[in-house]
């Protein structure tokens, strides 16, 4: 009776750890199946070589991607330029400096930050930092990659602290204590010794930060005016790959080209975020200390 | 083995040359300030309401190897992270007496225990260098002191890994990572790391307890040579070491200093009948 309880049991937890398969499965499958007719009708190159999304041009549509998977690259770029120096130091803070108490008050916080809706940040945006920029660098309108830049740069920030002060916390205390008997400084500790020997997990924790930002759509969408034409500078406005398909999918005839076309971007973002989970991934593993 | 007394070493001299011809300028100082190398006066020490150490006084002299021995959790290792107050790491530590270095109260609020650590060498019992290249482990101590003369940190690196004895096993692959090697010759890197920023004092808590036995003899050996250019106080769980590689040997017993004295002495005709007692075996 009781070893055919404890094998059903078994089972169903099985089922769920198998759930898990299948439904990324399912998603990877319904992602090429819908790309599949645009992709057979056109190929790849179109979607990836420079030229104009103009799918509802008549006679003529052109499905250029290009321009929005540089658009998404300038805004994942800025945010982890702005999000990995404050996350290291937030999380070598944490790891390193911080007395118990502040620990046990920063991090809810930073929880509390990572669970704030997108579209409340993109609010955020609008009214705080659009009129920041545009009042800073002299521009009519602060809606520009750099504004979708900073909040997704805020989304990422803590998913880098945690997994950042994880890895620094993994930092065997056999190096700190070997640098401060050396006559090193906390400080020269931290930077010289502690951090570097993280590296390899605090990169990791950087590119998931980046997995994070590069699929990111109701903020940025919100934020960074959505242009298709070629942004010269992160003062202009920009639209990613997500954005894009967010705007399209509302107004799109169902099964057109158009249509398969939003689920080629789609793949990309596939393609793209699990690269760089991929990286992130091999990354942990390779670092001896999070191991440990 | 090229033995260098590189204690001395002004940090103003940017050439290799200037450096060498430094040496042993300050020795002759320190004798004529005639203080003991090591002063501790009435110790109590405490890691939070629980007491490690019982009055504890105790005179090293400069220069020859000082052994501190006793049974596991007698306060000994304890006590030498009193020496460079590592022990300040640890929350809610207390300690209550006179400890002085060269002649100088290291726990006066005026201390500046950063150099008191660069002057108080410390070597731990599992071998730690650095995850980083053999040369940047020698090196991280000048380095963070300000040196970034190439030429100077070089001949710092050479001098060092000389003195610990490491030169000839290691001087064709100095920038390969420092965890690559054996376990003696990164416990004998540690020393070298220790001697590179010159320090008076080396402290040394159970340097060979991980280590396989010719690896330890070797590090006996290294001892015995730095000990005419370093005072070196080693706390050790092995008595016979302590007999091998000690002029003075401590006993300690549950936070007591409990006999103190030349180690001959005290392990042919010790005055205690406890240190008697321990070594000869009948506990510990």
């Amino acid at each position: 009776m009781h070893s055919i309880s404890e094998k059903v049991m078994k089972i169903i937890f099985l089922i769920c750890g198998l759930a898990i398969i299948f439904f990324l499965a399912g998603i990877l499958f319904t992602l090429l199946s819908n790309s599949w007719p645009a992709l057979r009708e056109m190929g790849l190159a179109p979607f990836i070589t420079p030229g104009r999304w103009n799918p509802g041009a008549y006679g003529e549509p052109t499905y250029s991607l290009f321009n929005m998977i540089y658009g998404t690259f300038m805004v994942t770029v800025g945010a982890l330029v702005f999000a990995v120096p404050i996350g290291v130091a937030a999380a070598a803070y944490l790891a390193e400096i911080a007395a118990p108490w502040e620990r046990e008050l920063f991090k809810p916080i930073v929880e509390v930050l990572a669970g704030i809706p997108s579209v409340v940040l993109g609010f955020f945006g609008l009214v705080v930092i659009a009129p920041l920029i545009s009042r800073i660098f002299y521009i009519p309108s602060g809606i520009t990659a750099l504004n979708g830049a900073i909040l997704v740069g805020i989304m990422a920030l803590p998913t880098i602290i945690t997994l950042a002060e994880d890895a620094i916390t993994a930092v065997p205390k056999e190096y700190r204590n070997a640098s401060l008997a050396l006559g090193g400084t906390r400080w020269q500790t931290i930077w010289k010794v502690t951090v570097p020997a993280a590296f390899s997990g605090i990169t990791a924790a950087s590119l998931l930060g980046m997995g994070r930002a590069i699929g990111e759509t109701m903020t940025v969408l919100m934020v960074t005016g959505n242009m298709i034409a070629w942004p010269e500078s992160f003062l202009d406005s920009v639209r990613t790959l997500s954005a894009n398909i967010a705007i399209d999918i509302g107004d799109v005839v169902f099964n057109s080209i158009h249509f398969h076309a939003l689920f080629v971007a789609g793949l990309l973002l596939f393609a793209i975020t699990f690269l760089v989970n991929l990286l992130a991934d091999i990354l942990i593993h390779r670092n001896p200390e999070v191991n440990k | 083995m090229v033995k260098l007394n590189t204690r001395n070493i002004k940090r103003e001299n940017e050439t290799a040359v200037g450096y060498l011809n430094n040496l042993d300028e300050g020795q002759t100082e320190n004798m004529e300030n005639g203080y003991s190398e090591v002063k501790v006066e009435g110790l109590n020490f405490f890691y939070g309401s629980k007491q490690a150490l019982f009055n504890v006084d105790i005179m090293v002299e400069e220069k020859g190897v000082a052994a501190l021995i006793g049974p596991s959790g007698c306060g000994k290792s304890t006590f030498l992270r009193v020496l460079n107050r590592m022990n300040d790491l640890i929350p809610g530590t207390r300690l209550e007496g006179r400890v002085t270095v060269h002649g100088e109260d290291i726990y006066d609020p005026a201390t500046d225990v950063v150099k008191l650590r660069k002057k108080v060498g410390m070597v731990f019992q599992q071998p730690n260098p650095f995850p980083k290249s053999i040369f940047d482990n020698i090196a991280y101590g000048p380095r963070i002191d300000g040196q970034k003369n190439k030429a100077v940190l070089s001949e710092i690196v050479e001098e060092s890994l000389k003195g610990a004895a490491l030169w000839d096993e290691v001087k064709d692959r100095l920038h390969e990572p420092a965890l690559a090697l054996s376990g003696g010759q990164q416990q004998r890197l540690c020393i070298a790391r220790a001697l590179a920023v010159q320090p008076r004092i080396l402290l040394m808590d159970e340097p060979t307890s991980a280590i396989d036995p010719i690896a330890t003899q070797r590090i006996e050996d290294l001892i015995r040579d730095l000990c005419t250019d370093y005072t070196i106080i080693i706390v050790t769980h092995n008595m016979q070491q302590a007999a091998r590689i000690s002029d003075n040997t401590g006993f300690f017993l549950q936070g007591e200093m409990v006999e103190w004295g030349k180690t001959s002495q005290l392990f042919t005709k010790p005055e205690d009948q406890r240190t008697e007692d321990y070594i000869t075996g009948r506990f510990g």
